[in-house]
């Protein structure tokens, strides 16, 4: 057996997933070491073009399953297992989000494989895959190897940076029958954005919201602060969950990466979700009235207290020094 | 129709959580809590049993772990289930998310459930994937992470957030389906709901009785072995302030801010 295979996500318009992009350069630059291809997997009627491109990231080839619809976990399933069945593959790695755990977690039942998850960094070690895996709120690093193969590994987001190397992929078109519990979910509406359509992403100050702000109306604390600062607001998956706020300014696994200079955590746990959507702000200041609150383990300042008293004093605080 | 809420013990979020050394498995001593994902899959069961849109004869809690773990199905039957069933096998111990996915299918298996609710992950590590497994294992379909299900002529409509926005989806019984926080807010059980929960019929079952193959579960049986534990890179600790006297902290923010020319 040899070679890692990655699941190309794309979106409805053929764009494929920066995380995915990233698994591939990780792959490309792991088979280096363990001997194989780096391989891709694209399902739908994508381009050849499209699929050739993800040479650029380093895939030598691209399985592409043309009747396989996109968006739904246990088809692609199906196609994986195929191809790694027939092609002899070591390893499957998924880049973050959250089809990546729910095809990941259902090969591991489909060939009786060990998986790892939320993984930040892949090794070695003797010619085989090791992933690191943050444990227990990131306070231990587990290095957790694979008994036999093939192995899976489902990556944290963010963990896998893309490298374009120039080059083509080679495309095999594979043909795959779908198992019949596959057939039994059927996407009704995919990628529907709700509430307001928010940048955020270019903002150098962000305000983030999560239920500390104890309701929908608790927001225009945050955006009265954001507005004091010139900054933009975002907001926890909970939060968006809820309805309190547009699910175009979330943060994290299912939602937008940030690395604003400033990021102002009002009400946010810091649960690892939103985390790897944020931490790499140059600076993190995280106002909550939970002392154990996971967030102040990764805050450069912390301020613990309530928000509802502190923020409405701080907006008014830096709206006078900026007045003065 | 059956449904079937896998539940679990987790550690209290308030207790330092620790790997024994020797074992490097989680030292679960500190065990007392229903994992707080499992609370809202058991209120998404009483829901749809009492929504009246699809008849639902039994809510039954089913959890896999030591003598210790009957605790979880006390306060899911608390919370509305009509009996539980625990597997519970030396065998077991040490099973990694292969095998415990495996161990779950089988003793699912075992009651032919119509619907399995789950939460969608614990703090315990498993996050986000045994519904996945067990699903494949049970040859259903299956999606996670879902925090709205509306049951229609006998099939599941079901929303979640996913990597381009909300998606709705279909979903055919017999199904398994994990479940978010968003989905509910769980009822808090009656006085007398916790008085009566240990009178409801409570099943132990060992890995024989529900046909496990003693080869794939355990650590013996398990496809990924932790070699290594280390401590994160050091990072430098961020400054704490207490919110004594709101304007002095205020103060203390605004330096800090300017100080970063952040202001």
């Amino acid at each position: 057996m040899a070679g890692i295979l990655v699941y190309a996500l794309h979106d409805d318009e053929g764009n494929f997933n920066k995380n995915s992009l990233g698994a591939i350069s990780e792959a490309a630059k792991l088979s280096g070491e363990i001997g194989g291809d780096a391989a891709a997997l694209v399902v739908g009627d994508i381009a050849d073009d499209a699929c050739a491109s993800l040479g650029n990231y380093g895939a030598a080839k691209v399985y592409r399953a043309k009747s396989v619809p996109e968006g739904l976990a246990q088809p692609i399933v199906d196609a994986m297992a195929k191809v790694i069945q027939d092609e002899g593959i070591s390893y499957a790695l998924f880049g973050g989000g959250l089809l990546g755990f729910e095809i990941g977690a259902g090969l591991t039942a489909r060939l009786n494989a060990g998986v790892t998850m939320e993984v930040t960094e892949v090794k070695v070690q003797d010619g085989k895959l090791v992933s690191e895996r943050p444990i227990l709120q990131d306070s231990q690093i587990a290095d957790v190897g694979y008994v036999s193969e093939p192995g899976i590994i489902i990556s944290r987001l963010n963990a896998f940076d893309t490298k374009e190397t120039g080059g083509t992929a080679e495309v095999i078109d594979v043909e795959v029958e779908l198992s019949p519990w596959s057939t039994k979910a059927t996407m009704v509406q995919r990628g529907e954005q709700r509430g307001a359509d928010v940048n955020i992403e270019d903002a150098d100050i962000l305000v983030g919201g999560g239920r500390g702000l104890g309701a929908a109306e608790g927001f225009k604390l945050a955006e009265e602060l954001a507005e004091s600062m010139g900054g933009a607001v975002a907001a926890t998956r909970a939060v968006v969950d809820a309805g309190w706020y547009p699910y175009a300014a979330q943060i994290g696994q299912t939602g937008k990466t940030v690395a604003p200079k400033l990021y102002l955590a009002a009400g946010v746990s810091g649960a690892i979700q939103h985390k790897v959507g944020m931490q790499n702000s140059e600076n993190i200041l995280a106002i909550n009235k939970d002392p154990n609150a996971p967030i102040f383990e990764f805050s450069d300042l912390g301020v613990v207290g309530d928000l509802h008293k502190i923020v409405p004093k701080l907006t008014e605080a830096i709206k006078a020094k900026k007045g003065g | 129709m059956k449904i079937c809420v896998l539940v679990k013990e987790v550690p209290d979020a308030a207790v330092q959580k620790r790997i024994d050394p020797n074992t490097m498995r989680l030292d679960r001593g500190g065990e007392k809590n229903l994992n707080p994902f499992d609370t809202h899959a058991l209120e998404a069961a009483m829901q749809i049993k009492e929504g009246g849109a699809i008849p639902v004869e039994e809510v039954v809690a089913v959890t896999m772990g030591p003598g210790s773990a009957v605790r979880a199905l006390h306060k899911a039957v608390a919370l509305g289930a009509d009996r539980s069933v625990h597997l519970s096998d030396d065998a077991l111990a040490g099973s990694d998310v292969c095998a415990t996915g495996y161990s779950l299918a089988k003793v699912l298996e075992s009651e032919s459930p119509d619907l399995v609710l789950l939460g969608q992950q614990s703090d315990d590590g498993e996050c986000y994937t045994i519904g996945a497994v067990v699903a494949d294992h049970l040859r259903m379909p299956s999606l996670t992470q879902v925090i709205k299900i509306d049951v229609n002529d006998g099939k599941l409509r079901c929303e979640r957030q996913a990597e381009y926005g909300y998606d709705t989806v279909e979903v055919e019984l017999p199904a398994v389906i994990s479940v978010g926080d968003a989905i509910n807010e769980p009822r808090y059980p009656s006085l007398k709901a916790i008085m009566g929960a240990k009178k409801k019929p409570l099943d132990t079952k060992a890995t024989g009785d529900v046909g496990i193959d003693g080869g794939m579960v355990g650590e013996a049986g398990s496809k990924t072995a932790v070699l290594a534990l280390n401590p994160p890179p050091a990072k430098e600790a961020g400054e704490i302030i207490e919110d004594e006297d709101t304007n002095e902290t205020v103060e203390k923010i605004v330096a800090w801010l300017d100080e970063r020319k952040l202001i």
